[in-house]
């Protein structure tokens, strides 16, 4: 009997604290892929303004596009562009490019620190026809590397991936069998391998296997010294995955205005062949107007303070024309009506 | 054959020992005031702690308290009290079998639920889904405690003229509240390690938070991103919060057992 | 001449004296009641809800192509929007197998020595940790599994076992840690405590004079036990075993830690694999459009009724050996 004023009371209390609360806390979920760099930006950007708390989940992009369709979230992200199917569930969405990536094929083989891969190797692995290490389609490019006799493990995402959705979109221009089988998409029906959650449980997973490959964004690559393989490029040309390859592959890409885009597979000697966009998902007509008008701001200084950590992170900075693009749109998003933006240059 | 038994109880303990002792030597080692008072740091980079996962468990678990102690215990006392009737019998056999509903399927409902009108993931969302778990097992409970008060105390009460639903609350649950409390607190510890339920209806939360509508962060989530995660320096966050989860899970349990041990005496 | 009993239990009339007072509607107990019949009430209503939901949700995917085919469909494929259970009751089932077969035998041996041969000391001593095995939380014996068992698993335990056994097709293939193996061993670490517990209340109520006559007839400690007490409480302990996998039929975290997350068929108990929990925890965030939510929402219902099932089947036998069984031996 006496703990009923008790609970009653700690039941005021909680709601007393949720009143009080003066910070801004924006909900956003979604890739993987740039979590190493929005975590970075998250927490920089709390530091300039110290009541806009943005919380990202990083739950895959099929996780982003879901939540931002459902508006269970304030924004989503992704690294594979929403189909027409999804756009049409989420009238009013818009594709933010924030920065570019590569997706990187890594692997644990102890005593090989380097190795070639070409498209068909490579397909060849996912597709699970090539199950050893020595394999002659792999020796044939990698001639002085020493091969163990043991079987390949292929690592590939459990979750929808807007990572699997770029490697995948590469695997099918390069591979016809690969198209008509797994094909593209943000989940395909792998031939082979064991899943991880996240581009953290891929990397997680082949760190601690030994004779495993997978396939991540090269910051989880160099975060955790994974040795991460060259590819052959549409010219022919071996490369690795770098900001300047990285930057190369966007360099001849026609970009529309909703800026979804692939650049997998790009014309040019020195692009590498999995790069991407990613993409922050927000609603062209924002509904709540103190996160709508913290969040504009919040990707402004991503379009421009923004770009300068990703570098050091080896994210590729949008290139310049891109940026003023990408301005005109922010400027077009509204709240109740009225351009967020109005105010600015 | 009885080496063979004998040999069963040191195969049932080697996983125990293996696990406690490694919690508590690579979990002590991380642990710092710090820890316990920070939020996580952005990937990759060292420091932060698990603070507002502790916070946000025992948040979680108190709407969950909130709404299934009621429920499970007032549904447990209609057990004891009216127990002969079809609807009394069919409440009791439900009971029984939402015990064994998994976690997982919780979630779902509670996602359909909570999370889906109220177009947000949400602490409330997750501590519905807690309480969930919770109703069928402190009904049952609660149910064979009442049982268990003296006949004679509750027809003394009635006899004195006191009204049945005093009597009920004064005299009945009064005396198996020791009881009560101890299933409360084993329900609570069990809902504090529940992971499942919490993924699509918490989620988690980078930041502190004590607001019922928004994602708050859960030790258990914590635990579970951290373990999967390339990073080194999370695999030992991992197990030091996986040490924090222990003992607040032990603590729960103990008092539990304490206080049903002292209501006795 | 009327029967004695016919005097005895002939019915009256409840008397009633022509002054007194109409009965009065007691207000407070009345409220009372009818807020206990809510409370109680309220139990249905969740159950109602639960089944509700799953239904609204997964419902069409059931009855789309049939649930038969559902179920017995092995592939799993968001891509092109085919969904079939059968990899995840493949799995599920495989290791869930896995760990009764490695559970059952130490529980009951465990239960046995407490409940037969140990001291009444020993035993509090010895419960005390088996009552913190069934209290540690999925995620934290998750944590265990990924950094102790796996690369246990994959060096030397499943290299051995391959060595040994290499001509059965359960020990083929690369041995890389995580799979149904993993999981099954984890599995059967969770349940130990439950079928552990309930053997050891059941194996309490073989009455004692049943296990004396026995040993009166000349038999020795383990004749006694394998003659008396065991039949009487065999219905009990099978209850137990199937609550132990009922709740192993429903274990997430630490599963989809170690399992490999790969919804594929396959022989081979190194290789990877998935559950019915497992995938809907990985997928069912990020599961965009209705058939993909729906599947894994009918995954959910498939799981509920099985798990439902199985816990009614399981307390009606351990309920049944409570109250001992219509004959004592086999």
């Amino acid at each position: 009997m006496k703990r009923i004023p008790l609970i009653a009371g700690l039941a005021l209390a909680i709601a007393g604290a949720s009143l009080a609360a003066d910070k801004l806390l924006i909900n956003g979920a979604g890739a993987t892929f740039p979590y190493p760099i929005y975590s970075k930006w998250f927490s920089e950007y709390n530091k300039l303004h110290p009541n806009v708390q943005i919380n990202y989940q990083s739950i895959g992009s099929g996780g982003g596009i879901k939540q931002i369709t459902e508006r269970t979230v304030d924004f989503g992200a992704t690294d594979a562009p929403m189909t027409a199917e999804e756009l049409a569930k989420a009238p009013g969405i818009l594709h933010i490019p924030t920065v570019m990536g590569a997706v990187v094929a890594v692997y644990n083989l102890p005593g090989v620190d380097s190795l070639r891969f070409s498209p068909e190797t490579l397909a060849g692995i996912f597709l699970g026809k090539i199950t050893k290490w020595n394999d002659p389609a792999i020796a044939k490019d990698n001639a002085k590397a020493k091969l163990p006799d043991a079987a390949i493990t292929v690592v590939h995402r459990s979750d929808g991936s807007g990572t699997t959705s770029v490697f995948t979109d590469y695997l099918s221009k390069v591979s016809p069998e690969w198209k008509t089988g797994p094909g593209q998409g943000k989940s395909v029906n792998w031939p082979a391998g064991l899943g991880g959650k996240g581009n953290e449980g891929v990397t997680g997973t082949v760190k601690q296997t030994e004779g495993a490959i997978g396939y991540v964004e090269i910051a989880y690559g160099k975060q955790n010294k994974l040795p991460m393989a060259e590819l052959k490029n549409h010219d022919g040309h071996w490369v690795k995955a770098t900001l300047e390859s990285v930057s190369a592959a966007a360099a001849k890409a026609e970009i529309p205005d909703d800026y979804r885009v692939s650049i997998t597979d790009a014309p040019g000697n020195d692009a590498y062949p999995i790069s991407g966009f990613t993409w922050l998902l927000v609603y062209k007509e924002q509904t709540d107007p103190a996160k709508g008008d913290a969040l504009v701001h919040f990707l402004w200084w991503a379009l421009h303070d923004g770009q300068k950590d990703a570098p050091a992170l080896d994210y590729g900075p949008l290139p310049a024309p891109l940026v003023k693009k990408v301005e005109g749109t922010l400027k077009s998003i509204t709240v109740q009506g009225k351009p967020v933006l109005a105010a600015r240059k | 054959m009885t080496a063979l038994c004998a040999a069963a109880v040191l195969v049932a303990l080697v996983p125990l020992v293996s696990l406690l002792w490694l919690v508590v030597s690579k979990g002590g080692a991380g642990l710092s005031l710090d820890f316990f008072g920070s939020v996580p740091a952005p990937a990759g980079e060292a420091g932060g702690g698990v603070g507002n996962g502790i916070a946000g468990t025992l948040y979680i678990v108190g709407i969950a308290c909130l709404i299934g102690v009621p429920l499970g215990v007032g549904a447990g006392v209609y057990l004891a009290e009216k127990s002969d009737t079809p609807l009394g019998d069919a409440i009791r056999f439900t009971a029984e079998v939402l015990s064994g509903v998994p976690s997982i399927v919780v979630g779902i409902v509670a996602y359909g639920l909570v999370v889906l009108p109220m177009r947000r993931f949400s602490a409330l969302a997750g501590g519905v889904g807690l309480a969930v778990l919770m109703v069928p097992t402190l009904a049952r409970s609660t149910e064979e405690l009442v049982r268990l008060v003296p006949r004679a105390l509750l027809e003394g009460s009635l006899a004195l003229g006191v009204p049945e639903w005093r009597t009920s609350l004064r005299v009945v649950l009064r005396t198996a509240l020791g009881g009560i409390m101890t299933a409360i607190l084993l329900s609570v510890a069990r809902a504090a390690g529940e992971t499942a339920p919490l993924l699509f209806t918490s989620l988690n939360n980078q930041y502190w938070n004590w607001s019922a509508d928004q994602p708050t962060a859960a030790l258990t989530v914590q635990i579970y991103n951290y373990a999967v995660s390339p990073y080194q320096d999370w695999h030992d966050k991992a197990w030091s919060a996986a040490l924090v989860l222990l003992l607040l899970v032990g603590s729960l349990s103990l008092a539990g057992r304490l206080l049903s041990r002292r209501r006795f005496r | 001449m009327q029967p004695a009993s016919n005097i005895a239990t002939a019915e009256r009339a409840p008397e009633r004296l022509p002054n007194a007072a109409p009965a009065r509607v007691n207000v407070p107990d009345r409220a009372w009641a009818v807020a206990l019949t809510v409370l109680g009430a309220g139990v249905l209503v969740v159950a109602a809800i639960i089944i509700a939901e799953l239904w609204h949700t997964g419902g069409t995917s059931l009855t789309r192509t049939g649930a038969v085919a559902f179920v017995t469909r092995s592939v799993w494929d968001p891509t092109r929007d085919i969904y079939g259970a059968l990899p995840f009751v493949y799995g599920t089932l495989v290791t869930s197998a896995v760990a009764l077969l490695l559970a059952v035998p130490v529980s009951i041996g465990l239960a046995i020595f407490l409940t037969e041969m140990a001291p009444g000391a020993a035993r509090s001593i010895i419960s005390f940790p088996i009552a913190l095995l069934a209290g540690i939380p999925s995620v934290v014996y998750g944590l265990w599994g990924l950094f102790v068992l796996v690369p246990l698993l994959r060096n030397p335990i499943e290299p051995t076992l391959a060595k040994a056994l290499a001509f059965l097709p359960l020990f083929q293939g690369p041995p890389i840690g995580l799979g149904y193996l993993a999981a099954g061993v984890i599995l059967a670490v969770m349940i130990l405590p439950t079928i552990t517990s309930i053997s050891i209340e059941v194996l309490q109520t073989v009455p004692g004079p049943l296990r004396e006559a026995a040993l009166a007839l000349g038999a020795t400690r383990w004749e006694a036990i394998r003659i008396a007490v065991l039949p009487y409480a065999r219905a009990g302990i099978v209850g137990a075993v199937m609550l132990g996998l009922g709740r192993a039929l429903g274990e997430t975290m630490a599963v989809t830690m170690v399992i490999g997350n790969s919804p594929t068929i396959r022989a081979s108990l190194f290789a990877p694999g998935y559950s019915l929990p497992a995938v809907i925890a990985n997928e069912f965030a990020e599961a965009s459009g209705a058939l993909h939510t729906g599947a894994l929402a009918a995954l959910g219902l498939l799981l509920f009724v099985v798990t439902v099932l199985l816990n009614i089947a399981a307390r009606l036998l351990v309920r049944m050996s409570r109250r001992g069984p219509a004959r004592v031996a086999a």
